[in-house]
């Protein structure tokens, strides 16, 4: 990517919840956007823009609430933009700002993303029968357990690899004190005896319904450099979507996805990924999706993803940890989920992830996809100035 | 900054489209803005498109007008929950880091199968306001009487509704036009008082498409390109109480901040009569030196997330096509004027 250099000023997420009836989607996205301000030891008068990203707006019942949200996020007088980019959207809302302050437009901008999903219910909201279109079927486990089989098929995967991702995620959530789900007591036998949702996914192995939000400060170089706090140098990146649906595609593997690595790696400068990320937070909302996203990815050849797994490489203190803070199977704010990605790992790169932090990680990935396994978003951040 | 220009402009008719489907309204009009480009949708660096799920009554409405688009090989593509003149914004940002030049945007919108009035409600405060399901005719008025009794009179309403009519008649795309009396119109009865029928826009479906490209290859692919000169664009506080409803701060802002000075044309996304007068006062517009509104504006054909997009494609059209050398374009969102952005074009 040309322009401008960029860097992670700070970073806020919620503890992310089933029902957060303390507040309005106003004082979720405010308490986020506070504390990436406190994190950056910044104030809402330092910031020149907002950009605000959210799944569809029927998770909530609210149409375009940014413009109802401007004043909590402290953008009255200021440009606020609010991006729409399905699952991978907390990606692309990170990169939108990231792109205002590489295009030279502005030193800082806050970028912030949320999900409220007890004020409605995502699954039906998903599954609106709309005449001469394709219907989701019962929300996203009915529109992914497919794929899911496949990949077993094509891979010849052994059938406990998905359960051997949610152990790990689950209990990486223990280490991250904003996870929705903490299971001290998670063990193999009540993930393989959990109920049986969509073949072959089990209901241990999708992720939670939360309310969160996710913020970060997004400065220029000179921002950066006057920063007396820890900052994530954004190295690259990228964006790519691909049709929903259409004659050729691989959902098992997916076109847009190999595309969009390719061109984050290069921006970044790797040539070979799996040497040179110290980890990754990829979106995972159903266990399988590691395994999977790992060969599109580029860290596995097609077909092989699973060892990593099962070999425990990507363990915590495996040599590529990937999913530190618990993944998306321990808590999922839709909107957020894809910033919380790309939060986690500028965080693990300035050395502030507090318990998950992985020593010494100095480059990391920041992974969302979206829609149909269509649409990706996705950066690296480093310790190092580029 | 780079210099980026607007090379092509479609759009639909628009009316109460009852046979046809948003991709189906898109679909002719992208071919139409592609066609002088001699370029596919393919050539396009990035892609950058503006709609509503409300609208459509779907989760992902955008995903299947992209489908059409046809992104494959894949793309590099954004979209904006926001008039598609929110998603031109977000390509001339891109098309600043200088590695892509040229850029497709589109958006899309269809307001008749539901209530849009009630529809738009739903932007407002979920808790506390939102519930009273106060319509968007209803807040508009409310507006109004606040602008009205500022100091302006309902004649000055009249006029602006008298002079879109009469503009549209040279529009194809309008959906309401003709000459029509002012006297004539203020003895129409009240709607929602004190706007009348004819002061509010007709229910529109539409789609538009803008093509941007910068530097040199803009002027590899239009002989007269509407270079953007300045672009910038503020939001205010919600809440109608919290505000002057009779003057418009944020498009002051977005319109000191993009260099509006004297232009020749502007194109004012005022979906209500009195909006316009609003808006121009904000950007300091003198009807007797600047053609206000020349395709009749948000009054004759309103498509709703599309409007203020087709302002920046008028406004550039008109420029291309050696109406005048310098113009503004105006685009709003949400209640009463809240969000705005402001458009400065060049030709010569």
């Amino acid at each position: 990517m040309a322009g401008n250099l960029a860097a992670v000023l700070g970073t806020g997420q919620t503890k992310h919840v089933a029902k957060r009836e303390d507040v309005s989607i106003a004082g979720l996205v405010r308490e986020a956007a506070d504390r990436a301000l406190e994190d950056a030891g910044l104030t809402y008068a330092d910031i020149d823009a907002v950009v605000i990203g959210k799944a569809p707006d029927m998770f909530e019942g609210v149409m375009m609430p940014e413009l109802y949200l401007a004043e909590a996020l402290g953008a009255i007088g200021k440009p606020l933009i609010r991006v729409h980019t399905a699952g991978s959207v907390g990606g692309s809302t990170a990169i939108v700002a990231t792109h205002l302050v590489q295009a030279g437009v502005h030193e800082r901008v806050l970028t912030v993303a949320f999900e409220k999903q007890s004020e409605s219910n995502a699954m039906w909201a998903l599954s609106i029968k709309i005449p001469f279109s394709q219907p989701l079927v019962a929300g996203a486990g009915g529109y992914f357990a497919p794929i899911i089989r496949g990949y077993i098929r094509k891979a010849d995967a052994p059938l406990d690899t998905g359960f051997q991702v949610v152990l790990k995620d689950r209990l990486n959530a223990l280490k991250n004190p904003y996870a929705h789900l903490h299971q001290p007591d998670i063990s193999m036998e009540q993930i393989v005896s959990s109920p049986l949702l969509w073949d072959p996914i089990r209901y241990a192995e999708t992720c939670p319904s939360s309310d969160g939000a996710a913020a970060m400060v997004i400065g220029s170089e000179q921002a950066a450099d006057a920063s007396s706090r820890p900052v994530a140098w954004i190295h690259g990146t990228a964006v790519r979507s691909e049709p929903t649906m259409g004659a050729g595609r691989d959902r098992v593997n997916p076109h847009a996805g190999r595309d969009c690595a390719k061109a984050v790696y290069a921006a970044a400068g790797i040539t070979d990924p799996f040497r040179e990320i110290d980890c990754a937070e990829i979106y995972v909302p159903f266990s399988w999706f590691e395994p999977m996203w790992l060969e599109n990815l580029g860290f596995a050849e097609e077909g092989t993803g699973w060892k990593l797994v099962q070999d425990g490489v990507t363990a915590l203190d495996g040599d590529l940890p990937i999913n530190m803070s618990g993944g998306v199977l321990s808590s999922n704010p839709i909107g957020a989920s894809g910033m919380l990605r790309f939060l986690e790992v500028a965080n693990q790169v300035r050395g502030t992830a507090g318990e998950h932090q992985v020593d010494g990680a100095r480059k990391a990935l920041g992974h969302a996809y979206g829609g149909g396994s269509q649409f990706f978003a996705m950066w690296v951040v480093g310790k190092d100035k580029p | 900054m780079r210099d980026v220009a607007v090379v092509s402009f479609a759009q639909s008719a628009t009316r109460r489209d009852q046979t046809r489907n948003e991709v189906e309204i898109l679909m002719p009009v992208l071919r139409e803005a592609m066609a002088p480009t001699g370029l596919t949708t393919h050539d396009m660096g990035f892609t950058c498109s503006g709609s509503s799920d409300y609208l459509a009554g779907q989760a992902f409405a955008f995903v299947s007008a992209l489908d059409a688009v046809g992104p494959w090989p894949p793309i590099q593509e954004s979209h904006v929950e926001m008039d598609g003149a929110w998603a031109l914004y977000e390509a001339w940002v891109r098309l600043q880091h200088g590695d892509i030049d040229t850029a497709l945007v589109y958006a899309f919108g269809k307001s008749s199968p539901g209530d849009v009035g009630r529809v738009l409600a739903l932007q407002l405060d979920p808790y506390v306001v939102g519930p009273l399901w106060p319509d968007a005719v209803s807040i508009a008025a409310l507006q109004a009487r606040a602008f009205l009794e500022a100091g302006h009179d309902e004649k000055d309403l009249a006029r602006v509704v008298a002079r879109s009519r009469r503009n549209a008649a040279g529009n194809p795309h309008a959906q309401l036009s003709g000459e029509v009396d002012e006297a004539t119109l203020l003895d129409e009865p009240l709607y929602a008082d004190p706007l009348r029928m004819h002061d509010c826009p007709p229910i529109s479906d539409g789609a538009a498409v803008v093509v941007l490209a910068a530097g040199d290859r803009a002027r590899e692919l239009c002989e007269r390109p509407a270079w953007i000169r300045g672009i910038d664009h503020r939001i205010d506080v919600q809440a109608l109480g919290s505000r002057d409803l009779a003057t418009s701060a944020s498009t002051k802002l977005a319109g000191q901040k993009a260099g509006v000075g004297r232009v020749d044309l502007a194109e004012i996304h005022a979906p209500f009569s009195h909006q316009e007068l609003i808006v121009a006062e904000a950007l300091g517009l003198n009807e007797s030196t600047t053609s206000i509104n020349p395709s009749g504006g948000a009054l004759a054909s309103n498509p709703v997330m599309v409007a203020g997009l087709v302002r920046i494609g008028e406004a550039a059209r008109r420029l291309s096509a050696g109406e005048g050398e310098r113009a503004v374009a105006h685009a709003t969102s949400g209640p009463a004027l809240q969000q705005n952005l402001v458009c400065v074009l060049e030709a010569s």
